[in-house]
């Protein structure tokens, strides 16, 4: 089942178009060694699926596939689990539609 | 560093940004707005509807130019189970008229249009610039910006902060609470085109003809949310939102309340042989008139989706925020007229003309439905639509029961679902908060 949702995500983010800022992430997740309740929920929650787990078990971003919606700050920001920006001006996703 | 100072910056090129800059340019200030995409549009991201009453007020005659999809002919409600639907639709041939009153719109599309109405009224306006934070003197009054393009300051008499749901500079700068996640619903939405002869043939619909379809039940999995569907020109807007709390309690994935969605039998057909070409996701603020933050103070006015303005009742916030961004500039030209400088105080202003609009009765008289809908999520997308599908089941399927008994079924599995103090407690609090 897991297999399956990350391909699908991944199917879904090809679709988009992306002028990636590389090198300079605009989210980032404070240092941990126990994720919190929070940072776990970002697995699931994140629409692009940017949060996963790495093999130490602590989550991690990578933000290339991020479509900005902002429901990580809501979740994250609070607790101080992640910081989060906007991307530099003209980066990141750019919706033909929207 | 821009060394010029403006009368008015205006962060955001959206919907609320976009009337805001344009009102004061129209009336000869010297407006800056500021983006951060590409263009204007390409961060945006709605269903999208657009309510012509509220562009009228703005651009009287937006019908000779402006990218419109489909005028709405149809409203289709939905009440879904996982196998059925009950719905209650209203169309009229009243609705093909001259003057269309709302149309379906592609926002990419239509901001970037909206946007060259703002340039040629006058407005400078800046893409590919993200505001970084609100410049403040000793007092604390906003005096301008900084971004990310240019080192130092841009000043301006007025700020307006028209960045959105997720405006990170209000709530930087404390003028405002971030929003919480019981106070936003998170919507994630595909564009699956088709042509257009296949799109009119699955909604029924003839020439530029539109309709939405707007689906709650089993399909939010207990949470509280909606599934929408457009029918646009060329392609079909699909996506279903829930509150970010509840996504966050269960733990289910967006991408999977959508595939489940596109597949229910009452939609699949629908969207049958599409190709998608955009995957996109929003915040929508649904927290209604108790979520409202304080909309002015010292050097700064906030507007659109950044003040919470939706109607998540109605599904209406273009329209508030087109509104509340033509309002704030209204409310900044008369104080700018009457040559008073931008305080606290002479803002207040805008405050008053907005409580005299639709924007903040609409919201009032609905307060009381968000949290309503919230605190009994399970009742009302889950319980009630799985009632209401066996009862219609029960209803239309001749089987050879008496009626009366079949009414009886019907009349126990609502008694036993709910009990008679719910039924009656759930039918007093909807038409409380209604009222």
């Amino acid at each position: 089942m897991n297999v399956e949702t990350s391909v699908r995500v991944e199917d879904k983010l090809f679709y988009n178009r992306y002028l990636v800022d590389v090198g300079r992430p605009h989210i980032k997740v404070r240092a941990h060694t126990k994720p919190s309740p929070q940072l776990l929920a970002l697995l699931k929650v994140c629409p692009a699926r940017c949060y996963e787990l790495n093999d130490k078990g602590r989550v991690e971003v990578t933000v290339d596939g991020c479509i900005e919606c902002g429901t990580c700050r809501v979740i994250g920001e609070p607790t101080g689990d992640i910081e989060w920006s906007y991307p530099r001006g003209g980066y990141g996703v750019l919706f033909k539609f929207g | 560093m821009i060394e010029e100072k403006f009368d008015a910056i205006v962060v955001g090129a959206g919907m609320s940004g976009n009337a805001a800059a344009l009102t004061m340019a129209k009336r000869g200030m010297k407006v800056l707005q500021l983006e951060r995409g590409e263009y204007a549009g390409s961060k945006n991201v709605q269903g999208a509807i657009l309510y012509a009453d509220m562009l009228e007020k703005l651009i009287p005659d937006f019908r000779d130019d402006a990218p419109l999809e489909r005028h709405l002919v149809e409203q289709r409600f939905w009440i879904m189970d996982d196998r059925s639907h009950f719905g209650v639709h209203y169309r009229s041939e009243d609705f093909n008229e001259e003057r269309p009153n709302r149309y379906t719109i592609i926002r990419a599309q239509f901001d970037k249009w909206f946007s060259s109405k703002v340039r040629e009224a006058g407005a400078t306006v800046l893409c590919e610039t993200t505001v970084t934070e609100l410049a403040r003197d000793a007092h604390g009054k906003v005096i301008g910006v900084r971004t990310d393009r240019r080192d130092g300051e841009i000043h301006a008499d007025v700020v307006v902060l028209a960045e959105g749901v997720n405006g990170l500079l209000g709530t930087r700068a404390r003028l405002r609470q971030r929003p919480k996640p019981d106070k936003v619903a998170l919507a994630v939405k595909e564009m699956h085109f088709l042509p257009r002869e296949t799109i009119e043939a699955h909604f029924n619909l003839k020439g530029d003809e539109g309709l939405v379809v707007e689906a709650a039940g089993t399909i939010s999995r207990g949470m509280t949310g909606m599934g929408f569907i457009y029918a646009n020109k060329e392609c079909i807007s699909i996506g279903i939102g829930c509150i970010v709390a509840d996504f966050q309690r269960t733990g289910e994935t967006p991408y999977g309340l959508l595939d489940r969605f596109k597949c229910h039998p009452s939609v699949a057909p629908l969207i049958e042989g599409s190709e998608v070409k955009e995957y996109s996701a929003h915040l929508i603020p649904e927290g209604g008139y108790k979520a409202i933050p304080q909309l002015y103070g010292d050097g700064w006015v906030v507007v659109g989706d950044a003040a919470q303005l939706n109607n998540a009742i109605h599904r209406e916030g273009s329209n508030l925020a087109m509104t509340s961004g033509r309002i704030a500039a209204e409310a900044i030209v008369q104080v700018k007229s009457h040559r008073q400088p931008m305080t606290a105080a002479n803002l207040s202003v805008y405050k008053k003309m907005l409580d005299d609009s639709f924007v903040i009765k609409d919201l009032k008289k609905h307060k009381d439905m968000p949290m309503l809908m919230h605190t009994n999520s399970q009742n009302f997308f889950l319980t009630y639509p799985q009632l209401v599908s066996r009862a219609m089941q029960n209803y239309v399927r001749v089987d050879g029961t008496p009626k009366a008994e079949k009414e009886k079924v019907t009349l126990k599995s609502f008694v036993n679902a709910r009990s008679w103090t719910g039924l009656f407690g759930d039918a007093f609090r909807i038409a409380r908060a209604w009222r």
